[in-house]
């Protein structure tokens, strides 16, 4: 078992008070998985990614554990996480086409990193170069600033420095959101062959765009406000979605070939809630089609079908397969 | 009726330390929109799409050819004309969060229009045009008037630029990348919008690097590389039969819910299936075309992989017309407005050399392909 999260609790200090982003989850990644986190802005997929690598200064660690390969990630102290930080954890972050020193030359800026971890670059410029040269950049891009590089080129620049310690886990922060489509196509395709070389044990793939996990992901985790909705693997998910808000997203995808005269796709109402003051019961509600007088209850992620775990109480009640402690207090609708 | 008529259209930048280098933008682009139609533009980054929806606006000028609105040459304009040619022609913009006055509140930029093209209009009848206009992009009065840009979801604050593009007695609306900055879940709502407001005879230029949202919403379909237009036609001829093996290489590309990418390359005929066309209609007499195509086609285009280890061709391009020869700037003149408007433009020869377009060859009818690219 590579990673295990349980009860992750993680807040955004505020003027007005917490802002609960990640709230109460629970999941585990197994050696060699790719899982892709789904969601909408504002749903707590960037802070859940970004609290397993580094918690800003306005961050707070709440409550719950992250444990890697065995081991017990400190992720609330800031200082004790620096010895996993690349070697165990690492990030792609969002922007990662900004994300390099715009003042210091690509292999600079990978020497000073690596120094910080105690490694020294000579012994590992070798492996850097073949692995530039594998993502297909000249290895001259060493020498180069990133404002010599195009878009695609610094976000690949930037997958090779993240993973240049082979850290068990990987964090790819909307990494195919902001490029065209070849260009995507080509990070999404790098990204496995990344855990295909084993240059890193398993991979967490953060986006809003079902498709481009439908690719890559082996399973996927959908997150609504905080919570999570629902996590199954890839293909299940894409065809055969259990929660209404995974069933909405997949709605609103347009395929190639479909035209506006064909089918009319239909968007989700409403946005996101606040998560300063969340609602009670099921998050959804408000926006769902199907909410009902049980939906005011908090649904509990469960596993409604084998490696199908869902949050709702709509799935619950049509797989008829409610667990047993759901089971005790059903309410008459 | 030709609406918008853009020909030979040509923009160059100057790069290079003192500006000495020349690099073409768009290379001798040129198609029509008509009334009601929905065109869509479809290019990666670094295609031109954005610096031809900004010649279109007059924000920067081109530096050859020309865009005629409703037969009338738009660089020409002076002042006044101009402020009637944008009552007409009005764009929106990626990032909507960055077209708003973060220290005003959102609806200011109806004032903003208010103030230049309503001034003899009387209170109650601009609050119901502004109504009118909100309706139309479905959104309620009550949630977006008087509220600071930050209280307003992206969705919202693109259709408030859109209805504030209405409130005017808009014809064209160049939208550029307007929805690649929203969710999968509210960009259908700006789509379906936009199918609406066609379906009312607003002409649209959409430009998107998206081949899918351009597919589901377009009635025609150009698609651009390196400022030269590769392919154009009906949506679901360039879609359905794609012709030129760069249009080809991006539909493979495009990520699918239900289909994973495989191989290299894309089979026309599966894109046909998809798009709902006669796979054997359109392959008919194909074969013979393609190969009078392939005979033109360069070299870096006629085999091979998308991406040999992992990266796309297109990296790798020579920028034509940039390369090579520099064109001397101190030949030829251009005319009168261009040297007018732009002092340090580059010369009229140097402008056509730099902007070596690929010829086009009608495929089909009402399908274009160039060759020799």
């Amino acid at each position: 078992m590579s990673l295990k999260v349980e009860n992750l609790k993680v807040a955004y200090r505020t003027l007005r008070g917490d802002v609960r982003a990640v709230d109460g989850v629970s999941f585990s990644i197994q050696d060699g998985e790719i899982m892709g986190l789904a969601g909408e802005s504002g749903c707590g997929k960037s802070t859940l990614g970004n609290s397993l690598v580094y918690m800003e200064g306005r961050m707070k660690h709440l409550d719950g554990t992250v444990e890697l390969d065995g081991q017990r990630l400190p992720i609330g102290d800031n200082r004790a996480m620096n010895h996993y930080r690349l070697r165990d954890v690492s990030i792609i972050p969002q922007y990662a086409m900004s994300a390099l020193n715009p003042t210091r030359k690509i292999g600079r800026m990978a020497a000073d990193l690596l120094k910080s971890r105690g490694v020294a670059y000579s012994e590992v410029r070798e492996e850097f170069e073949r692995r530039i040269e594998l993502v297909g950049l000249p290895a001259n891009v060493l020498g180069m600033y990133p404002f010599e590089l195009s878009g695609g080129m610094r976000q690949r620049a930037t997958m090779v420095i993240s993973t240049l310690l082979n850290p068990s886990l990987l964090i790819g922060d909307e990494v195919t959101s902001a490029l065209d489509v070849s260009t995507q196509r080509a990070v999404g395709e790098m990204l496995m062959e990344f855990r295909d070389l084993h240059f890193v044990k398993s991979m967490i793939v953060i986006t809003h765009d079902l498709s481009v996990l439908a690719q890559i992901a082996d399973s996927i985790l959908v997150m609504y406000a905080g919570k999570l909705a629902e996590k199954a693997d890839a293909s299940t998910i894409v065809n055969k979605p259990l929660h209404p808000y995974t069933q909405l997203l997949l709605a609103s995808l347009p395929e190639v070939g479909l035209r506006y005269d064909q089918a009319s796709l239909v968007g989700i109402p409403g946005r996101p809630p606040s998560l300063l003051n969340p609602p009670t019961g099921c998050r959804f509600r408000d926006r769902c089609p199907f909410a009902f007088a049980r939906c005011a209850e908090e649904p509990p992620f469960i596993e409604l079908r084998p490696g199908h775990q869902v949050a709702c109480w709509k799935a619950a009640q049509d797989n008829g397969t409610v667990a047993s402690q759901a089971k005790t207090e059903e309410a008459p609708v | 009726m030709t609406m918008l008529e853009i020909r030979d259209l040509t923009k160059i930048y100057r790069s290079g330390t003192f500006g000495g280098e020349l690099k073409p933008a768009l290379r001798s682009v040129g198609f029509d929109i008509d009334k009601g139609e929905v065109v869509s533009l479809i290019g990666q980054s670094g295609s031109g799409k954005s610096t031809l929806g900004k010649v279109i606006l007059c924000l920067t000028p081109a530096s050859a050819g020309s865009v005629k609105f409703e037969g009338t040459e738009v660089e020409s304009l002076g002042k006044a004309e101009l402020r009637d040619y944008y009552r007409h022609v009005q764009g929106v913009f990626q990032d909507p969060f960055s077209s708003y006055n973060p220290l005003y509140k959102a609806d200011r930029v109806f004032e903003m229009i208010r103030n230049v093209y309503f001034k003899d209009l009387g209170k109650d009848q601009w609050n119901a045009k502004i109504d009118a206009a909100l309706e139309s992009v479905s959104l309620n009065p009550a949630d977006v008037l008087n509220k600071f840009p930050h209280q307003l979801s992206g969705g919202q604050q693109q259709r408030l630029l859109i209805a504030r593009a209405l409130l005017l007695e808009v014809k064209l609306l160049v939208a550029d990348e307007i929805i690649s900055m929203l969710d999968a879940s509210t960009r259908v709502d700006v789509l379906n919008l936009l199918v609406e407001l066609k379906r009312k005879g607003l002409g649209i230029l959409f430009i998107t690097h998206d081949l899918s949202l351009g597919n589901y919403i377009s009635d025609r379909t150009v698609i651009l590389r390196e400022g030269a237009i590769v392919e154009m036609g009906g949506t679901q001829r360039v879609f359905g039969n794609p012709q030129h093996p760069y249009t080809k290489s991006l539909l493979s590309a495009v990520p699918q819910l239900h289909k994973k990418w495989n191989g290299h390359g894309v089979e026309a005929r599966t894109v046909a299936a998809a798009a709902g066309l006669e796979p054997s209609a359109v392959a008919a007499d194909s074969e013979a075309r393609s190969e009078q195509l392939a005979a033109g086609e360069s070299k870096r285009y006629s085999k091979g992989p998308l991406h040999p280890s992992g990266v796309p061709a297109t990296h790798s391009y020579s920028r034509p017309g940039a390369s090579g020869s520099r064109p001397s700037l101190m030949e030829g003149g251009g005319p009168a407005w261009h040297r007018r408007r732009f002092p340090g433009a580059p010369k009229m020869a140097a402008v056509t050399a730099a902007a070596r377009a690929p010829q086009r060859v009608e495929y089909e009818q009402d399908h274009f392909v160039a060759v020799g690219d």
